[in-house]
């Protein structure tokens, strides 16, 4: 007898109207978005939506009977709180589906102010354990969380089966190596990060130069890696550059590299996670309509026969091609990589 | 303006710790943090051995706190987490959610500094959940910690990350074992060979991180020594050093001469890479801004 899984939701990034259309005509469950500021972790120049476009954005989506969820995901410091609360509340007008929130005051004043607004606990909310997200919970009745990429598939496994709350994991895209929210490197070195800014290793920071010794990345000055000739190189964030260590030098934080969980999909269906995200709102609408018909075909074919589950050949190669350094990992899902 | 002695962030063997505490107990420095906040593979000491060394320095005047670990993965890791959270005795300095729920309205705990505290919304609601004292994550200016000490609770304690290398990142690969060539599983508890971690250094040769298991710090250390004035001003409640294998006793001795009116000593021996302030001056947090 086929074993019945619970089919996750494929949700996948938009940082414009045509990626949102994209993602929703090639079969995402649900489309993610934010604001074109820095209330969201992918505050880039030219990206993301204001009032008009998301709402236009979630027409779209629920004619197509696909949600919107809204990263509200930076931590507002005090003397900007007015702009966060105020996306909140313009988020809650829009009627996207959830928002998703890291900051603690943030989902209080939203818990509070929008009792109907669904709140999805953000991964730049840090929460790995059962009793973290027990906690948001309790405090601020969150509906789900999603993990940051720091655990194992029997870690996973083990909060699936205990939380009050649905479960999100990454499924494809970059892959941070931290906890999210928990990484201050980009600030340390550029003044700005994730949590304060909504940017790592910002682009006005970035600079390449052609040397004799070959192309150089730098952020703020510091140099980040040294390519030679012919060699791809990567966008300089921090913890993909080659550094000195003792003796050797090599990429001794992580290689350029994409998260692809395509592999343990049967796994992760069978212990139940909600809904698989795919990384990315600063991508190409082509890049998403590539990355959302292929985990839209994976996910589809596994929750129809998860035992007889096999990645096929073609989507691994069309990730690949989308893919930092054109190569793959699980990342800390499989034990080794940690 | 009180002084307080952080968690140790490395790995040093059982013994050092002990005689490393020793020692603190004659230090001019009120409250002592204590405890395994990086790895959960670092037993050299129990958590009944943390409340042992907890009582002694207690017994000699010390306010103690027990600091919990800041990436809980398993259910190990929750179980250490509950003994010491239920410890009972000793104030626990909560650096994860997940201690918070073990710890909010059961009576007063510490908000540690990645219990991320941006704004005075966060601030009053871990007031009221019970905190009485929080450090602001390291990352936050001088000019956003004074906005939230005008906006503060009443009843809560300031402590701000004076002196030591800056807890940067986390993550659930071990880069100590990577850089020895191994797997986590099987690292042998190879950080115990870097009682201040490895030093990271960009293709140039300059010093950038210092690698501690899982942790990434700052190549330099903060030193906000020069700035005791500004932060008496902002009425900081506490000043945090953190415990490096050498000269962490003169360190606390050059901060308790300055809170007591004299002219900061000079440290500058102490860090041939410089020192960094720039998080302090709402810069990059490497930078170096001259008193």
């Amino acid at each position: 007898m086929a074993v019945v899984v619970r089919k996750p939701e494929l949700v996948c990034p938009a940082g414009s109207l045509p990626a949102l259309r994209a993602a929703v005509d090639e079969g995402a469950d649900a489309v993610y978005i934010g604001f074109r500021d820095a209330t969201n972790a992918r505050n880039f120049p030219g990206l993301n939506f204001d009032a008009d476009t998301a709402r236009e954005g979630v027409r779209y989506a629920h004619s197509a009977g696909a949600r919107v969820l809204l990263a509200l995901n930076t931590y507002p410091r005090s003397a900007h709180w007015a702009r966060w609360t105020a996306a909140v509340d313009r988020a809650a007008e829009i009627g996207v589906d959830a928002v998703i929130l890291a900051d603690p005051g943030l989902m209080h004043y939203a818990a509070v102010t929008h009792p109907q607004l669904r709140l999805h606990l953000s991964v730049q909310g840090s929460a790995t354990s059962r009793h973290a997200i027990a906690f948001y919970h309790r405090q601020f009745g969150i509906r789900r969380a999603v993990l940051p990429r720091v655990l194992s598939l029997a870690q996973v496994r083990g909060i699936v089966e205990r939380s009050p709350v649905e479960i999100e994991v990454f499924g494809f895209g970059s892959l941070c190596v931290m906890v999210e929210g928990r990484c201050t490197l980009s600030s340390y070195i550029t003044g700005e990060s994730p949590n304060t800014c909504g940017v790592c290793s910002p682009a006005r920071a970035v600079r390449w130069e052609e040397t004799p010794d070959g192309r150089q990345s730098r952020l703020n000055g510091v140099l980040i890696d040294r390519y030679a000739p012919g060699e791809a190189a990567g966008y300089p964030t921090l913890c993909k550059g080659r550094y000195r260590v003792g003796d050797a030098t090599y990429y001794a934080i992580e290689e350029p590299t994409s998260l692809n969980v395509l592999e343990l999909l049967p796994d992760l269906l069978a212990c139940g996670v909600a809904a698989i995200k795919v990384e990315g709102r600063q991508r190409s609408p082509a890049y998403v309509r590539e990355v959302a018909r292929v985990l839209r075909a994976a996910i589809d074919t596994c929750a129809a026969d998860p035992e007889r589950f096999r990645v096929r050949a073609e989507w691994g190669a069309a990730l690949d091609r989308l893919s930092e350094g054109r190569s793959h990992t699980l990342g800390a899902l499989h034990r080794p990589w940690q | 303006m009180r002084l307080a002695l952080g968690p140790i962030l490395y790995f040093w063997p059982a013994q050092a710790v002990r005689s490393f505490y020793e020692e603190v107990a004659a230090w001019p420095v009120d409250i002592v943090y204590l405890g395994e906040t990086v790895c959960a593979k670092r037993r050299a000491l129990r958590p009944d051995d943390w409340l042992a060394l907890a009582d002694r320095l207690a017994a000699a005047g010390k306010e103690t706190v027990l600091s919990t670990q800041t990436l809980l993965e398993s259910e190990a890791d929750l179980r250490t987490l509950e003994r010491i959270c239920n410890n009972g005795r000793h104030l626990v300095e909560a650096n994860d959610a997940a201690a918070l729920h073990l710890l909010g309205g059961r009576g007063p705990f510490v908000s540690g500094p990645h219990i991320n505290a941006y704004n005075a919304a966060t601030l009053q609601w871990l007031a009221g959940l019970g905190a009485r004292r929080w450090i602001p994550p390291l990352e936050l200016s001088r000019d956003a910690v004074a906005d939230l000490q005008h906006a503060r609770p009443a009843g809560i304690e300031t402590e701000v990350f004076a002196y030591g290398r800056l807890p940067l990142a986390f993550s659930a690969r071990c880069f100590t074992a990577r850089a020895a060539n191994v797997a986590k599983d099987r690292c042998e508890m190879r950080c115990e060979a870097h009682p201040e971690g490895l030093m990271l250094h960009t293709r140039e040769g300059q010093p950038l991180f210092a690698v501690n298991g899982i942790q990434l710090q700052s190549a330099t250390p903060c030193n906000l020594l020069p700035e005791i004035d500004a932060l008496k001003r902002l009425d900081v409640d506490v000043l945090r050093i953190s415990p490096q294998p050498q000269d962490t006793g003169r360190i606390v001795t050059a901060f308790r001469a300055a809170l007591d009116g004299a002219a900061p000593p000079d440290l500058r021996d102490l860090a041939p890479d410089g020192f960094n302030n720039g998080y302090w001056h709402g810069r990059a947090g490497m930078d170096w801004e001259a008193p």
